[in-house]
């Protein structure tokens, strides 16, 4: 009994003070890559970006978080008050929660479920219920067109999502993000090892996490120059704010699972394992996000859906396959 | 002459439809019912009437259209006009000739020279002043210089309409203004202001070319021809960008006609109309002016029309600068009073091409109704107002993305639509 209790307490001791780490660096990691972005989207643009605040604009991010602080809090009138106050927490806690089975380092996982994937995918979607809540509350015509563009492409990219991160658990033969890592280790990544299905899931999955993140080219709930905001029409101050959070948050975190799941997470060249490497392919996913979002432009919601229905799913199913009998022959 | 699409209809067929060849694919499509009953409409549809605008990021200022929707696909759209009106019309009428320039350049504030050169045309005919030729060639460099700027102005807001401004839209927007400064740049050097000029005056121009000038409108042409070719790797052989475009939008050109569109819609929809060429006012009987004319009628075509007209615009302002002759810019003295230009009664119309198609003015002068200095009636025609008559035929059977695209791809200026 004693043991027991002991295992609970190392266990949750480890639980809680990893998990409040590891929470807290990726917020802050979040507001500094809001303004990364703002200098990377300077720079294609041909200006310079934040450079007013702090040396070389790099406190740009504490002044924003500080203005979205002291904005007026305006709820509309006919908004339903409970809905609309709750939506914006509740998508921050969806993308913080995904972070728990980040693998950073070897043993650096805040919990290393035996499911961890599917934990990750299951929660990330959660994210279309909080968008919902807020797009139907906030009594809006945009917001509430925003929010049903947001259901029907969170709900059908899953599944494209799912059958490409099902590739790696196969090759794995693991859940388990840490044994999915282990497998890669010594530069056998997935992502170029095996040669086509590999490099495929991954392709499959950067893109359909690029859906589900509301990134450009698919950031159609958003739709600026269409539903004004979408779902985020009605919101102002840190509510507003925290919908951003979220979305560059689920952006980071879906980069740290692609970097684990294709890119062997901590691995580097000879020894040089640890979290640096991790870090280092995270951003540079993260930062590829960025590029792609300011060269592109939007697609429309119906060729969106047909390149899901009918170019993503079937090249799932394939590489599902493919690996599988790549796993059964070998 | 056609770019290539997926689909294997001729697209250059052509029919004769009132003395006019139109391409004959674009003529087969029905229209829907632009006054439709949303009364007597499927009562079981889900209907949502969606006020889009006065204030929408991409209305192009403040356009309002009433969206009816059927889930997301608009069934019936109505355009309301009129909230930027600012009397300009009855403004004109109360100056004098001599002062009605600096009123009209807020018009079309996306191309105020052509405002300009719209209303002193049109002055200069009822006054029958003569423009010293000298004069016509910095008018029509001018033009020429702005037409590019309009354009460039236009495909970054179409960037805008199509990418938003958080993406790839906002870089190509980012990228046509910073060439737009350029010629904002040439201006201000030549007018001394970056925007509303005042430089066009009955019987010629206010400025004379400066010092130096040739050989700067020379490069910046010579730069923005360079970015030109930078832009269509960036836009055209985007594919998110031809799979918004291609098919989206399609004018039909008989419609067009009807409804008095001219300019870039009317020849991405193949009908080959430019007054520059049709009936050559100021140097443009100098140059063989080469219309840009595509048969899709769609999206895209609007995009490459306006393009090639950018290019087209390059080479005929670099052209017309060797030639400029030696002489004087106005053939009125100096204007210092506002009764100083004076006119007997009777009437007159001039129309130019302007970026966004036939800019017509018509002024009539009556004596002994009106002092002899002011016009009776000052009548303008923007052709924006007129494109934006293609709503209700464009959106019904198009979702919320298409209209913005559509609206986008029509280049409507508010500020001369209401005026």
């Amino acid at each position: 009994m004693m043991a027991l209790l002991q295992g609970m307490d190392v266990w949750l001791g480890q639980g809680l003070i990893l998990g409040f780490i590891v929470a807290n660096v990726a917020l802050g990691i979040t507001g500094f890559s809001i303004l990364f972005e703002r200098k990377f989207a300077g720079r294609m643009q041909s200006r310079p970006g934040p450079t007013e605040v702090g040396p070389l604009g790099l406190l740009q991010p504490i002044a924003d978080v500080v203005k979205l602080m002291s904005k007026e809090d305006i709820i509309p009138r006919s908004a339903d008050k409970a809905l609309f106050n709750l939506a914006p927490p509740l998508t921050v806690l969806a993308a913080v929660a995904t972070l728990a089975v980040v693998p950073f380092a070897p043993g650096v996982i805040v919990a290393d479920l035996h499911i961890g994937i599917l934990f990750a995918l299951s929660i990330s979607s959660l994210v279309v219920f909080p968008i919902w809540m807020a797009g139907w509350a906030s009594n809006n015509k945009y917001a509430l067109l925003g929010g049903m563009r947001q259901v029907a492409q969170g709900i059908s990219y899953e599944i494209p999502l799912l059958l490409s991160a099902v590739v790696p658990i196969i090759l794995a033969d693991s859940f388990r993000v840490g044994d999915i890592v282990e497998k890669q280790l010594d530069g056998n990544w997935f992502a170029f090892w095996p040669i086509g299905p590999g490099a495929l899931a991954f392709a499959l999955f950067f893109l359909s996490s690029l859906a589900e993140s509301n990134r450009i080219p698919f950031d159609i709930p958003e739709a600026e120059s269409e539903l004004v905001a979408g779902v985020t029409t009605e919101y102002t101050g840190m509510k507003f704010g925290l919908f951003y959070l979220a979305e560059y948050l689920h952006t980071l975190v879906i980069s740290a699972i692609a970097a684990a799941l294709f890119f062997g997470g901590w691995d580097g060249p000879g020894d040089n394992d640890g979290l640096l490497w991790m870090m280092l392919k995270t951003l540079a996913l993260f930062a590829s996000i960025f590029w792609i979002r300011w060269s592109y432009m939007r697609y429309r919601s119906d060729q969106l859906m047909a390149i899901c229905w009918k170019f993503f799913l079937p090249l799932g199913l394939l590489l599902v396959m493919a690996s599988a009998t790549w796993v059964h022959l070998s | 002459m056609g770019h290539e699409h997926a689909d294997a209809v001729d697209e250059t067929q052509m029919v004769t439809v009132g003395g006019v060849a139109v391409p004959l694919t674009l003529t087969q499509t029905p229209w829907p019912d632009p006054h439709l009953d949303i009364e007597a409409y499927d009562p079981d549809a889900d209907m949502m009437a969606l006020n889009m605008g006065p204030q929408h990021p991409s209305t192009h200022g403040v356009l309002r259209v009433k969206l009816y929707l059927d889930g997301e696909v608009c069934v019936k759209a109505v355009p309301y006009l009129g909230y930027l009106h600012r009397g300009v019309e009855k403004l004109c009428e109360k100056l004098g000739y001599a002062q009605v320039t600096p009123i009209v350049d807020k018009n079309d504030y996306v191309s105020p020279m052509m405002n300009e050169l719209a209303i002193n045309m049109a002055i200069e005919k009822l006054i029958e002043a003569e423009v010293p030729r000298r004069a016509q060639y910095i008018r029509t460099i001018c033009a020429e210089i702005q037409r590019v700027g309009s354009h460039l102005l236009w495909l970054g807001t179409f960037g805008l309409d199509m990418g938003g401004a958080i993406g790839g839209g906002g870089s190509i927007f980012m990228h046509t203004f910073r060439e737009r400064e350029m010629i904002l740049d040439l201006f201000e050097e030549l007018t001394g202001c970056r925007f509303h000029y005042n430089t066009h005056t009955p019987g010629g121009n206010r400025h004379d070319i400066p010092a130096g000038w040739n050989t700067k409108v020379q490069q910046v042409l010579g730069h923005i021809g360079q970015r030109l070719t930078e832009y269509e790797d960036f836009v055209r052989d985007n594919p998110v960008f031809r799979a918004r475009t291609v098919g989206v939008g399609i004018v039909d050109p008989v419609l067009a006609m009807d409804l008095g569109i001219s300019g870039p819609i009317l020849r991405a929809s193949g009908v080959d109309h430019d007054l520059r060429r049709d009936a050559p006012y100021m140097a443009y009987d100098e140059i063989d002016v080469q219309v840009p004319v595509q048969t899709a009628g769609d999206c895209m075509a609007r995009y490459l029309v306006r393009v090639a007209e950018m290019r087209e615009s390059i080479r005929i302002a670099t052209h017309l600068l060797d030639g400029v002759p030696e002489g004087p810019i106005c053939s009125l003295k100096p204007v210092k009073l506002p009764g100083a230009v004076k006119a007997k009664s009777g009437s007159a119309y001039c129309s130019i091409e302007s970026p966004r198609g036939e800019l017509g003015t018509y002024i009539v002068a009556n004596t002994e109704r009106r002092s002899h200095a002011q016009p009776y009636r000052c009548k303008i025609r923007p052709p924006s107002m007129h494109a934006l008559q293609l709503l209700p035929y464009m959106c019904p059977g198009n979702n919320i993305s298409d209209i913005i695209v559509a609206l986008g791809s029509l280049d409507p200026i508010m500020g001369e639509v209401d005026r």
